[in-house]
């Protein structure tokens, strides 16, 4: 699978709508960089630093709640 | 980032479907294929009938009906017939696509169509609380099969194709690039295109099966969806408990608003 493929060099900007965000914990679970983590029901971003921008979490996300730039 | 706004209607959010619910992945996945494919929201009509998964044309700011349960084939029928150059796509349910909508499907397959049907595959009618529908495997539990169903799905798949689809595909909210490269395959094929989508319920299904959490079901379809390439090489031991993901069938066949067009043009010149 092409998925997964890291992008540009330029430090990744990652948004969450925690209005939107259910907790499912989707995102966490599936980024292959272990960036997110789970707070009180809802994601939160841990380790920016290490994101390579694959988008998963992006593409996975039922709930629109998060963001990758 | 993929910018969804201009293509949703934001102030129905956040929506109705539960924390891990696939139906969400699809709708994301469709709008990134429609986009992708240059659809002007002008040329798209988005059809459903009743069902968690029917809420979908709700979100989207494209011209929708939201029909009745079962029928969202019948009303696209009309749509596609009176306006031949839209992009009709059917949003529908296993339940209301193969039990209630059953009769709508096998016709509008075998006439071949040119509509886009998106079946989202749960195994049970998610939103009336789980009860047994045409797909749900046997062995699994329901509301109405506690103990574990005793019947045979429908293969709506096989279905579709033996009825007369001219396009038949499978994908799953695992495989996200996947799903929405089969999504543009089956808008752009002419005739009628089935995309059976593997979005299970946690809430409804999950829960009864040993798989209560999204997570589990993510995993799940990670571990036994197979690709067509792969499925081509795999011994039967191997496929059991597997399922096959990508184009199933793709063939060539008269579409039903071509013909009517034709017998329109034949009956006007031997006027
Ligand atoms: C004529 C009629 N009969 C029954 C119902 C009740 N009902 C609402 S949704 C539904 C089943 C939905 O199941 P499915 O199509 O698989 O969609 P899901 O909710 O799983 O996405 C039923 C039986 C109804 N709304 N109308
Ligand atoms: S884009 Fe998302 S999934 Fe990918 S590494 Fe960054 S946080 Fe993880
Ligand atoms: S996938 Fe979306 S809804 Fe689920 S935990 Fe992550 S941000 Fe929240
Ligand atoms: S009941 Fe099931 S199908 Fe309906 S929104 Fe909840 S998880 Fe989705």
């Amino acid at each position: 699978m092409a998925e997964g493929a890291p992008a540009s060099k330029k430090p990744a900007i990652i948004r969450v709508k925690l209005e939107w965000c259910k907790g499912c914990e989707i995102c966490v679970t599936f980024c292959p960089k272990n960036v997110l983590e789970m707070e009180g029901g809802k994601v939160k971003v841990a380790r920016v630093e290490d994101c390579t921008k694959c988008m998963l979490c992006e593409l996975r996300c039922p709930d629109f709640a998060i963001t990758v730039e | 980032m993929f910018d969804y706004l201009p293509y949703i209607r934001e102030w129905n959010f956040p929506h109705i479907w539960c924390s891990g619910c696939g139906d969400g992945i699809v709708l994301k996945a469709l709008i990134r294929a429609t986009d992708g494919l240059g659809i002007h929201r002008d040329e798209a009509v988005m059809v459903s009938g009743i069902g968690c998964s029917s809420r979908t044309p709700g979100y989207v700011d494209v011209n929708t009906l939201h029909t009745t349960h079962g029928r969202a084939l019948a009303f696209a029928t009309g749509v596609k017939h009176a306006s031949p150059n839209l992009n009709v796509i059917v949003v529908t349910g296993d339940g209301d696509a193969t039990a209630i909508g059953g009769n709508h499907y096998i016709h509008a397959a075998r006439r071949n169509i040119d509509i886009t049907v998106l079946l989202y595959n749960n195994y049970i009618y998610g939103m009336t609380g789980g009860q047994v529908s045409p797909t749900t495997r046997k062995g699994d539990r329901a509301s109405t099969a506690p103990f574990g169903s005793i019947e045979p799905p429908f293969n709506i798949s096989g279905l579709a194709k033996a009825a007369g689809a001219s396009f038949v595909a499978r994908g799953d909210v695992y495989n996200v690039k996947k799903l929405e490269k089969l999504i543009k395959l089956a808008i752009q094929k002419k005739g009628f295109s089935l995309l059976e989508i593997l979005s299970p319920c946690p809430t409804a299904w999950g829960r009864r099966n040993k798989m209560g959490h999204p997570v589990q079901l993510m995993e799940w379809l990670r571990d036994s969806t197979v690709s067509m390439e792969k499925w081509e090489k795999m011994t039967d031991e191997e496929r059991e408990g597997k399922i096959r993901t990508g184009v199933l069938h793709d063939v060539a066949r008269p579409e039903f608003t071509d013909e009517y067009a034709k017998l329109v043009k034949r009956l006007k010149a031997e006027k």
